[in-house]
């Protein structure tokens, strides 16, 4: 089989720029840890409270050290539980303060969900049965999106919450 | 050289079918994608309460799975048809194959537009939709490989009638495609039957919603290459013919499509790679067998270019970019497949993108997904299957594509291009700002940031009106082609080799060795990680339905 001499060229370089870019993201995943979230923890479904994380009085944004934050959401048709605040109404708005590292824990208890807040590098899909989570460090003040990004139903577009990312 | 067999009426008849259903698809399936720009700019309700989720399902099921297979399984009967014949019997088999599918078609449409399946075309579980709906779409794989082992006894009958003699180009890519098809949608009719229908029956508790989504996509991503495959063809062996030249090398593009095969299927993770439950070893091993994509790709894009430019040359257009310029523009069968080549410059680097493991979460779920396969399956696939129609038609029907039609086409060409551009641009950078797909019209909390999404909205509804013209120009080119232009002989063009082109290694026929290959790729990429799956199921999922709205 014959190969046209411009044509060894082009594949050579082809072939060559592609190993060079897979070079780039194996090394930023493997060494850099930068690997899309894959964390093979699971949990009952339909019984996602007897998980630490996810017992109602755990829900919500919590300090763990000094600038650090975990938040613990519990996904459902159509609504992010994100805990209640002291007069009992529901959470739809996390603030945290710029510059701090936040880890995002969500799992669900009914459908398959999205979890993105959009604008930053957090963007999960969320299932029943499994754990997502995903660290985070709010570089940027602002309010940012968190929408459901996987179809889950017909009120599918009212499922949303809030990050606030304020200046210290 | 092989010489290229007459269709009897009954065999025109037979793949004229499949465009009828084609192009009833594209504009029912194409009003759905205007209504949901509409309703998606904010400024218009749906009318008589229809839900935004039904009329998305259709969108999905009608213009990807529908419209797309019938396409393609009678265009590929045509080539088959051409190249290697088909007999009578082979001729019933294939009218039960078109039945089959078409009465799966009717039944999985009917149980969405009754609002009991608002689960879109991935359907992805825990919600469960009518179990009519699953049965509907076994029917249409079922009825697919009806097509795909009649194909396999056309190209087989002809080797026995020509010992020695490799197949035709044409009926060899085919079988490419096929056996791609049928060694991909095993794993979605297995998830269907195994795994949906007995629990959508009740039959069965729960499901294993991971498992359920590793063989949707172990068949979704290979689909989309059953989808571009024809385009390839088009490109491969018959635009040559149509630009007055010759095949550039018979050899390397069978390589190209063995190596499509191979490359096809153990990539399903990719579309996986912001799951919780797969070992992100294995999402990037399969992002790795992903870009082998490029070998062939590249191998493409040279050799089209290649023909051009040596078909200009031949033709006496002696300057740098004088056989480019000379190509031949205003012959839409040329044209439209020629801008498809194009969008797949900007459809291409998207998919890189979005196949890039960690990167790929910047622009997962987002609209910009949506931006990206308008450019693939909705410009360069749809406007070469368009190319491939304005002859594929009258030829079939016994009438001609005249000048006036040709015009029409062009015409329509452009507004589908210029829609498009306004409409996955949009899409596209309404996606890397965060927006998603699949979702009504929705103000969420409010703020800069949504105010943003909805303007690049109204583009999309602007894109989206420009590109229902467009289908409605192409309706009225198809009617025309097959009911009203004058008769006479339109040509089936397939390009030949140079007389003095080196002989194909026979090696490229082995079908025991490629699909061996193809098969043992598939057990190194999945064998693994879906034994993970199943010993670290967690508990598996109830069925839910009132999400849905049932």
């Amino acid at each position: 089989m014959h190969l046209h001499k411009y044509e060894k060229i082009w594949l050579v370089f082809g072939l060559g720029s592609l190993a060079l870019f897979l070079l780039i993201i194996g090394f930023a995943a493997f060494w850099k840890g930068t690997h899309p979230q894959s964390h093979i923890e699971t949990i009952d479904p339909q019984n996602v409270e007897a998980h630490e994380s996810f017992k109602p009085e755990n829900l919500g944004l919590r300090e763990v050290a000094d600038g650090k934050y975990i938040v613990n959401i519990v996904a459902s048709a159509f609504n992010y539980d994100i805990g209640s605040d002291d007069a009992g109404k529901p959470v739809k708005t996390i603030r945290v303060p710029k510059g701090s590292t936040v880890l995002f824990q969500v799992t669900t208890k009914d459908v398959v969900h999205g979890f993105q807040v959009a604008g930053t590098n957090v963007n999960m899909m969320v299932e029943p049965g499994h754990i997502s989570r995903l660290e985070t460090v709010m570089k940027n003040a602002g309010e940012f999106t968190v929408v459901c990004n996987e179809y889950c139903g017909i009120g599918h577009h009212q499922m949303f919450a809030t990050v606030e990312v304020y200046d210290e | 050289m092989n010489k290229h067999l007459n269709f009897t009426k009954k065999e025109s008849r037979l793949y004229m079918s499949f465009m009828y259903v084609t192009f009833a698809s594209l504009l029912i399936g194409g009003l759905m994608g205007l209504l949901q720009t509409f309703a998606r700019s904010g400024k218009f309700q749906l009318p008589f309460g229809i839900n935004y989720y039904t009329i998305l399902t259709v969108h999905g099921v009608i213009l990807g799975l529908v419209l797309t297979t019938f396409f393609i399984i009678g265009f590929q009967f045509a080539l088959l048809g051409k190249t290697v014949g088909l007999s009578d019997k082979q001729r019933k088999w294939a009218w039960i194959s078109f039945w089959t599918m078409l009465i799966g078609t009717v039944i999985a449409a009917v149980t969405i537009l009754v609002g009991q399946a608002n689960v879109l075309y991935t359907f992805y579980a825990p919600l469960r939709a009518h179990v009519a709906f699953y049965i509907g779409l076994a029917l249409v794989i079922v009825g697919s490989w009806i097509a795909v082992f009649t194909n396999f006894r056309q190209l087989y009958v002809w080797k026995k009638a020509h010992p020695g003699e490799k197949s035709p180009l044409l009926a060899f890519m085919v079988t490419i495609n096929m056996a791609m098809w049928f060694i991909a949608s095993l794993g979605v009719a297995a998830s269907v039957l195994i795994q949906f229908i007995p629990w959508s029956l009740g039959y069965a508790e729960t499901i294993n919603v991971l498992l359920s989504r590793t063989l949707f996509w172990y068949f979704g991503h290979p689909l989309v290459y059953f989808w571009l495959l024809p385009a390839y063809m088009a490109w491969y062996a018959i635009i040559p013919k149509i630009i007055g030249g010759k095949l550039f090398s018979d050899s390397l593009a069978r390589l190209s499509f063995i190596l499509l095969l191979m490359f096809s299927i153990p990539v399903g993770f990719h579309h996986q790679l912001t799951e919780p439950g797969i070992d992100p070893t294995w999402k990037f091993i399969q992002v790795v067998l992903t870009f082998m994509v490029v070998i062939p790709t590249l191998m493409t894009a040279f050799s089209i270019f290649a023909t051009f430019e040596t078909t200009g040359r031949r033709k006496g257009y002696k300057s740098l970019f004088g056989w480019f310029r000379h190509l031949p523009w205003k012959d839409v069968r040329f044209l439209a497949p020629f801008i498809g080549m194009v969008a797949f410059i900007p459809g291409g680097a998207g998919g890189i993108v979005n196949a890039s493991h960690q990167v790929n979460t910047l622009i997962h779920n987002t609209i910009w997904v949506t931006g990206h396969f308008h450019l693939t399956v909705a410009t360069t696939v749809i406007l070469t299957y368009f190319g491939v129609a304005y002859w594929l038609v009258p030829h079939l029907t016994g009438r001609r594509l005249t000048p006036k039609l040709n015009k029409l086409g062009i015409i329509q060409t452009i507004i589908w291009t210029l829609g498009m551009t306004i409409m996955s641009t949009s899409m596209h950078i309404q996606g890397l700002l965060g927006g998603p797909r699949r979702s009504n019209f929705s103000n969420y909390a409010g703020g800069a940031q949504v105010d943003t999404w909805i303007n690049y909205q109204i583009a999309q509804a602007v894109g989206g009106t420009i590109l229902f013209v467009a289908i409605i120009l192409m309706t009225y080119i198809f009617i025309q082609l097959a009911f009203f232009a004058p008769r006479g002989v339109q040509e089936f063009p397939i390009a030949e080799e140079e007389i003095d082109a080196e002989p194909t290694p026979k090696i490229l026929e082995n079908w025991y060795l490629w699909i061996g290959i193809t098969i043992a790729l598939i057990l190194f990429a999945y064998t693994i990680p879906v034994i993970d799956i199943l010993k670290h199921s967690p508990p598996g999922s109830i069925p839910f339905d009132w999400p849905i709205g049932r």
